[in-house]
């Protein structure tokens, strides 16, 4: 498999980047900071008001290089990318799929059933591994529901139909979730998704975990020519990347959301990490971010034995690889879009 | 082979050639899908074109002019690109404007490799701008590694001395290729049998291009260890099975797991 090249995050909130040669600098007041040479990197993430010169985001956009801008608290504002590149054949049968209701349930059908086979995994392996600190029968009830809502996804007829499939196994996953925070129970709970500002520490803790996947998976899709803000299962709205939506949907439970509950199970984070805002928006600090981010980064580097290619891929890699299978399928080299499930 | 011509819109990279000899559904990864990735060698590649490119590391020892990014045109073969370097060699000293004259049209008319036609003078010849005599183009390609099994790096050659022949309206009977690796370069004849193929593989260029879909994956193992987008043409993937049942046996294993309980 292609090699796992690292994304660079730039924390500190005076930085600038600035290219030299091959290399891209990070300069703090007249200080370099660090260097790295550009075929080192797959994407440069920047939180906070950094600046970057054209320079940089003209050797990014010519290498391939994802880079995005993000405000402090991980709110997505920008990506730059180069001219329109890959296949327009590949994009126009994107398109055409996308206007067809059952080409679209098709493959938003794998989707979903990615994303509950996988939800429905994150609470069994609670369930296995924490036998005797949880309420088991909770937690058994919703992995047996999620089972029920799988075995209709099949038969669910029209999109509408399967979204709300989804809304359905999203609530009784969330709810259930609760029991598989073990430690700081005062501090992290789940009742409920907020996201438009998050109200609590798990919630802050889930939406920057999904920023950071958001990232991977759009500049995955736009590797592989598809165009990141058409979707399936998502509509299209303007300034949003269905698509990525669509492909983030399967790979949330086994990325961002096991992530958050061992970094509060381990105690990684803890309250201290988080302040609230005025308006009750919470949001992680600056110290807390860069220990999830560096979680995220060792995670990246692990190997799983992809379900469907039956090879070993770095997890850093799953969104690639979904973006790729994803092209393959709307070329016509596969039969279906193989969701990735974590088994 | 058809007689009709390429017109403007039609003509495809000449580099997809060797991308042909290759593998076509590297062709249509790289030419098709714009699916280019970069690793060393090709990396390495492109440092060593970018410094051959160079259009003012300009050479002229004695009888040989050197000419770098040469572009090129075949109509007949629907094909254009830029040679690394063209060498010119003299085959004939300073002429009067009159005797030029004459030996200009007798290149010009001559319908074959015209057998030496004037005293001392050689088929294949033509005036370069600017100096006096008469010159034999033979194309030079570099490469960045050593030569290979296959007919790719010949292939290219060929093409590139066929799109000569069509521009300058004559016949060139041998180009070279330069190794990197071993420092060397190798002369290759253009003979009737790589010509054919060059035809072939164009047309069978053309071919898919107008069909707009990649073909699938070779099945021969060989080629796929040494091609940068192994990655992306994912050649084991047919191996793996259907999708369909992929996604069933999800289900079903949920089911009977299901149907375990107590």
């Amino acid at each position: 498999m292609r090699k796992l090249l690292n994304t660079l995050y730039v924390t500190l909130s005076d930085a600038y980047l600035a290219r030299d040669g091959e290399n891209v600098v990070v300069r703090s007041g007249d200080e370099e900071r660090f260097r790295v040479p550009i075929h080192n990197l797959e994407g440069i993430i920047t939180f906070g008001y950094t600046g970057a010169s054209p320079a940089l985001m003209g050797l990014c956009a010519e290498r391939g290089v994802a880079l995005s801008f993000l405000t402090e608290h991980g709110r997505f504002l920008a990506r730059v990318t180069g001219g329109v590149s890959g296949n327009v054949l590949l994009r126009r049968k994107q398109y055409r799929m996308a206007d067809d209701e059952d080409a679209s349930l098709a493959i938003a059908g794998h989707m979903v059933t990615g994303k509950i086979a996988n939800a429905r995994t994150v609470l069994q392996r609670g369930l296995r591994d924490h036998e005797g600190r949880i309420r088991g029968e909770v937690v058994q009830k919703a992995v047996n529901s999620l089972a029920g809502i799988l075995r209709e996804i099949p038969g669910a007829g029209s999109l509408n139909r399967l979204r709300g499939m989804e809304g359905d196994a999203a609530k009784i996953y969330f709810e259930a979730i609760d029991e598989l925070i073990l430690e700081q129970k005062e501090t992290f709970y789940m009742r409920g998704r907020s996201r438009r500002p998050p109200l609590d520490c798990f919630n802050a803790l889930l939406s920057f975990l999904y920023t950071l996947l958001a990232h991977d998976v759009e500049a995955a899709l736009e590797t592989v020519g598809l165009d990141p803000s058409v979707g399936f299962l998502h509509r299209d709205r303007p300034g949003r990347a269905s698509l990525a939506l669509d492909v983030m949907e399967e790979l949330r439970p086994y990325l961002a959301e096991r992530m958050a509950l061992s970094l509060i199970n381990r105690r990684q984070v803890d309250s201290k990490s988080f302040y609230q805002k005025e308006n009750g928006a919470v949001y992680m600090d600056a110290e807390a971010r860069k220990t999830v981010l560096t979680a995220w980064q060792k995670r990246k580097a692990e190997e799983i034995t992809h379900p469907f290619l039956g090879e070993k891929v770095p997890i850093g890699l799953i969104p690639y690889v979904q973006s790729l299978l994803l092209a393959r399928y709307l070329r016509g080299d596969l039969d279906g879009y193989p969701p990735f499930v974590w088994r | 082979m058809s007689k009709r011509e390429y017109g403007e819109e039609e003509l495809l990279a000449l580099s997809g050639l060797q991308h042909m000899a290759f593998c076509e559904r590297q062709w249509a990864l790289i030419h098709l899908e714009k699916q280019w990735k970069e690793n060393l060698q090709t990396m390495e590649g492109r440092i060593l074109h970018e410094r051959v490119h160079d259009p003012l590391l300009f050479e002229k020892r004695g009888d040989r002019i050197t000419a770098r990014a040469v572009p090129l045109v075949s109509r007949r073969l629907g094909i254009y690109g830029v040679a690394d370097v063209i060498e010119y060699h003299r085959v004939v000293e300073s002429l009067t404007d009159t005797e030029n004259e004459t030996a200009m049209e007798t290149v010009r008319d001559a319908p074959d490799p015209a057998p030496e036609a004037v005293a001392g003078f050689a088929p294949g010849a033509v005036r370069v701008a600017g100096k006096d005599g008469m010159w034999r183009p033979y194309p030079v390609e570099y490469k960045r590694g050593r030569p290979k099994k296959d007919n790719r790096d010949r292939v290219q050659l060929c093409a590139q001395a066929m799109c000569l022949e069509e521009m300058y309206h004559i016949r060139i009977n041998a180009g070279y290729l330069y190794y990197g690796e071993i420092r060397r370069r190798e002369a290759v004849e253009l003979d009737e049998h790589l010509r054919k193929e060059v035809e072939d593989l164009a047309l069978r260029m053309h071919e898919l291009y107008e069909r707009g879909a990649t073909p699938p994956p070779l099945t021969r193992q060989g080629p796929c260890k040494l091609c940068s987008l192994r990655d992306t043409c994912m050649p084991r993937l047919p191996k793996t099975g259907r999708v369909t049942d992929y996604v069933r046996n999800v289900l079903k294993d949920i089911q009977e797991e299901r149907g375990a309980l107590p």
